[in-house]
């Protein structure tokens, strides 16, 4: 036991690629699915020790092989990482007995024990990305996600999810291409890939090679955006998000923005952030301009868009503005916030996302027209959804709220007043979008096509019930969200020169 | 009995109270009798405990209490002072009226989903009482936005198109207002002051400069848009296509008191009326109050629909007490916690008779109730009390709330607005009085009702014994005021009371 205790890092990421490997082997889809089951349930065990090994003990480093950093590959685990491999972990924990009914609907047996292959794949690229500490090392990870994602999105029973999935590989393999050049060009200036070690000599560099760091910092910004679908490069999402299985998507909606989104905290803060003067790169201004942007676009997107899985889509465009708006301001309750955002936005999204995809299992249609009285016939999950829906909102009481107060006071503390109005005015976008179809849902007569439409199966509706009461209960006890948040945000920002 | 409960639990059960109703109404769904029987239990039993709380209160007790630390400087907690004490009199006294009158109405009505009615009225009684127990912004904050989304299916209980229209102005101007102004203000609050505590003498004091102040003060009167402070009124108008019922309580008294409650509470608590008062950073607002108040008279002397004059009335006679806030003085602030109490009696009385008019001969138009008076005695006189309380005569309630504002007003040295209180008097005889001259003087229409020509036929007796509890309501306040104020002289001491 003692020896798993020490290998805690390794696990994390390990068994869900063994658990990959084992399930292209199976032939029947239900030893794959529990198999699948078995790994996402450890995955959040294995996180939560990491994150009390980080409480108690401080950050966590792990040698791979034995090689000492910087020559071999280090996983570090702090505060930071240990919240979003937990967050990732968690929540697909929560939502995998959801799998299954989902699965059924859209995709053949046969092809089912390669769909929880891909999906290992992915969840170990994704915690890959967040416990490395080796800036290679996350590109091969995110590689190993990317790929696995192209395919699962591809699965979706729409024949225009092979166009998305197409897209969404092109557009990835740029962003993968960007970072790797921002990667390479660090090696060239400082001759190491291990991240700690990038910050120490990246400081020593700056005189002589600036340009190449600025440079470096460019492309590894555009890659990661990329992925992180920070706009205007996100036009690759929504469809992604429409056509994929519904689970696929629950899965991704919580995980895979999120994870770059820590990627790029990373590099921004610990990476370069604590070997520069990153006043004097004009990136934060550019990061929280681009937020804005999403925050409405997206929004307005979302208000006039008939289907309900893209209307989710393009709202989360903006909520992942509202994320990295908050890790522009670069301020305590800024980057609090911005961090939060990561967790309360994943909560609430993946329960909407579910919802939809409950929907859909029961009524086969996620048009907002069709779906008029869906509440009286689904009461559940459309209560689940309208949870969700005000924690978009940041109606007091749930998850959105915390992560807008924070917002809200980092801009004010910046002094940046118009900024404040900006960011609670796209919140008054959310309430049009989100109302307007829970008024249809809820208001309207049932539509002739639901008279057959119920709640969906336990394994369905519990996973949607756990989430929305998690969007209830952390917009409450924020001891745990905001409260780690900010220890990281304080970690993060004291780090920076 | 009561004695044996402690002042902090009772705070608590004030809050829990409607919600526990709430969630066992939904149990008797198909049984009538049992369903109107826990609304009635309920709001009886909130009216103990308000009144048992106030008891203490009287004796000097200050309960006060956590329910959930938060973290980031925030709780929701709840704590007793004479502002909010007299808000939840006054709801919770109404609110069994209310749901007298409501069974009444809502029975002969044949209206459909009784159940989810009673209990989103439940729900937002609660919300009301979370509001006025509120120990800092963020728990107000809470519970304004859980008032918001529990009153919008009261709002369009009707469902047809006209009701959805408004529902969405209602929930679009009050969670917009909320979101964009109301909670950027209380964000800047704690950025400025490092606590959203409400405390006596507030917590700006020092923390931010006049013109800041002034700013954020407006942020605050028109963010919080319950308070219908024009032009953020538009949505109390709309909302009359609710029942009348909701009209009633929810739109005299829960909801818009809600809104002024939390002006006044915020000015009071947050600013401070001496930082106001020094700071000059409040005057503005007497001039934004009189115009609301003016036009606001103004509009519901051409409003031909009954309900809608009384829905610009009550914009009207709502930006009283947020002048009293402005003038920023003992004085004023007194003058309106009298006209939170005063205006709701008067108010809810004028809504139950139209109401009560609406259910006996369907009709809705003032130019409709010619010769009314004859066939509906009760009720019209009834009207009569209500409107000369709003209006401010002897020997009704209404007197005490407009005195102590006019004399508030000259203290402060604004003849401005003590011209405007008079003026304003006058507009209200306006609006009022000819409603019922008509109903009283002239000859019924000769196309009326041709079964039952002349004879008096009243509203259920339901309705009839609700509409003369708060007439009579009206008179007693006029007797009964002072003890309202010397509970609300306590907010500033024995020394500065009102003349």
């Amino acid at each position: 036991m003692s020896a798993a205790w020490l290998h805690l890092p390794i696990l994390q990421v390990v068994l869900p690629l063994f658990g990959a490997i084992a399930a292209a082997f199976l032939k029947r889809s239900a030893s794959a699915f529990a198999l699948a089951l078995v790994v996402s349930w450890l995955m959040p065990v294995i996180a939560g020790a990491l994150l009390w090994q980080v409480l108690t003990g401080g950050p966590v480093s792990y040698h791979l092989g034995g090689w000492e950093p910087p020559w071999g590959i280090e996983y570090r685990v702090d505060l930071l990482n240990a919240f979003v491999l937990l967050l990732i972990s968690a929540i697909g924990a929560v939502i995998m007995p959801a799998a299954r009914r989902s699965i059924d609907l859209e995709i053949e047996a046969d092809r089912q024990p390669r769909f929880y292959c891909m999906f290992l794949l992915c969840l170990t690229g994704l915690l890959g990305i967040a416990i490395t500490g080796d800036a290679f090392n996350a590109f091969v990870f995110l590689e190993i996600s990317s790929l696995s994602t192209y395919v699962l999105i591809a699965l979706g029973p729409d024949r225009r999810a092979l166009l998305a999935a197409y897209r969404y590989l092109i557009v990835g393999t740029i962003g993968a291409t960007f970072y790797v050049i921002g990667v390479g060009l660090l090696y060239l200036v400082t001759g190491t890939l291990n991240m700690a070690d990038l910050a120490v000599r990246i400081g020593p560099a700056w005189e002589a090679q600036s340009r190449a760091i600025i440079a470096a910092l460019g492309f590894i910004t555009v890659g990661v955006g990329l992925k992180l679908a920070l706009f205007p490069l996100h036009a690759w999402l929504p469809n992604a998000y429409t056509y994929a299985p519904s689970w696929v998507t629950v899965f991704l909606s919580a995980s895979a923005t999120k994870v770059a989104i820590y990627l790029l905290v990373r590099f921004y803060f610990s990476v370069f952030g604590s070997a520069v003067d990153l006043d004097l790169l004009p990136v934060a201004t550019f990061i929280v301009a681009l937020s804005v942007a999403a925050m409405f676009l997206a929004s307005i997107s979302a208000v006039f868009e008939p289907n309900l899985k893209r209307m989710l889509a393009y709202s989360s465009v903006a909520q992942i503005g509202y994320i990295t708006l908050g890790i522009g301001l670069q301020n305590q309750a800024g980057v609090t916030g911005g961090l939060v955002h990561i967790v309360n936005h994943g909560m609430m999204k993946a329960a909407l996302f579910l919802a939809a995809g409950a929907v859909l299992l029961r009524v086969r249609t996620v048009r907002i027209a069709e779906l008029a009285g869906i509440g009286r016939k689904m009461p559940w999950t459309m209560a689940a959804f309208s949870v969700a829906g005000l924690g978009l909102i940041g109606t007091p009481g749930t998850t959105g709220f915390v992560s807008k107060w924070y917002l809200v006071l980092g801009a004010i503390e910046r002094g940046w007043w118009p900024l404040a109005f900006l960011i609670v005015a796209s919140s008054v976008i959310a309430l049009v979008y989100v109302g307007r179809f829970l008024e249809i849902a809820w208001m309207r007569e049932p539509a002739e096509g639901l008279a057959e439409a119920a709640d969906p199966p336990g394994s369905v509706l519990l996973p949607l019930l756990i989430l929305a009461a998690a969007t209830i209960y952390f917009g409450l006890d924020t001891a745990l969200t905001a409260g780690i948040a900010g220890q990281a945000a304080q970690s993060l920002l004291g780090g920076m020169r | 009995m009561t004695e044996a409960i402690a002042p902090e639990t009772l705070l608590l059960l004030a809050v829990a109270t409607p919600f526990l109703g709430a969630l066992a109404i939904p149990l008797f769904r198909n049984r009538p009798n049992p369903r109107e029987a826990v609304t009635l239990i309920t709001a009886a039993a909130l009216f103990l405990i308000v009144l048992t709380l106030l008891g203490a209160m009287a004796g000097g007790a200050r309960p006060s209490l956590t329910l959930l630390s938060l973290g980031a400087g925030w709780s929701i907690g709840f704590a007793l002072e004479p502002l909010g004490g007299i808000f939840a009199l006054v709801a919770s006294s109404l609110w069994i009226v209310n749901s007298i009158y409501s069974i009444g109405y809502m029975r002969a009505h044949h209206e459909p989903r009784q159940t989810g009615f009673y209990a989103c009225f439940a729900i937002a009684l609660g919300s009301t009482m979370g509001v006025a127990l509120a120990r800092d912004l963020f728990t107000l904050f809470l519970f304004y936005e859980i008032l918001t989304l529990s009153t919008y299916p009261l709002v369009t209980h009707k469902r047809d198109s006209e009701a959805m229209r408004a529902g969405r102005l209602y929930l679009g101007l009050l969670l917009g207002t909320s979101m964009l102004l109301f909670l950027p203000a209380i964000v800047a609050t704690f950025a400025f002051a490092g606590s959203i505590e409400f405390t006596p003498g507030g917590v700006l004091a020092g923390r931010a400069g006049p013109v800041a102040i002034g700013l954020l003060l407006a942020l605050y009167v028109f963010g919080i848009g319950k308070a219908a402070m024009m032009p953020m009124h538009f949505w109390l108008p709309a909302a009359m296509v609710a029942p009348t019922p909701v009209s009633a309580l929810l739109h005299a008294v829960a909801v818009v008191k809600a809104g002024v409650f939390s002006i006044v509470k915020i000015v009071v608590y947050i600013f401070g009326i001496d930082l106001l008062a020094e700071s000059g950073a409040s005057e503005w607002l007497i001039y934004a109050a009189s115009v609301s108040l003016i036009l606001a008279s103004l509009i519901a002397l051409t409003r031909d629909n009954l309900k809608a004059r009384l829905a610009y009335s009550t914009v009207g006679q709502l930006a009283y007490l947020v002048l009293g806030a402005a003038l920023a003085t003992p004085t004023g602030i007194i003058g309106s916690g009298l006209q939170l109490a005063t205006h709701a009696a008067g108010k809810i009385t004028l809504f139950f008779c139209a109401g009560a008019i609406y259910v006996a001969h369907h009709k809705t138009e003032v130019s409709q109730l010619a010769g009314i008076g004859r066939r509906m005695p009760v009720t019209m006189v009834a009207f009569l009390i209500g409107s000369l309380s709003i209006i401010g005569l002897p020997p009704f309630g209404g007197v005490w709330s407009k005195w102590a504002l006019a004399t508030a007003a000259l203290d402060a040295g604004s003849l401005f607005a003590a011209v405007v209180l008079m003026v304003s008097s006058m507009l209200s005889v306006g609006y009022l009085l000819p409603v019922v001259a008509r109903a009283f003087f002239l000859p019924a229409d000769e196309r009326g009702d041709p079964h039952d020509p002349g004879r008096i036929s009243e509203a259920p007796i339901s309705c009839l014994v609700a509409l003369s509890s708060t007439a009579l309501l009206c008179i007693a306040l006029f007797f009964g005021a002072g003890e309202l104020e010397r509970m609300l002289e306590s907010l500033f001491g024995p020394s500065a009371g009102a003349p």
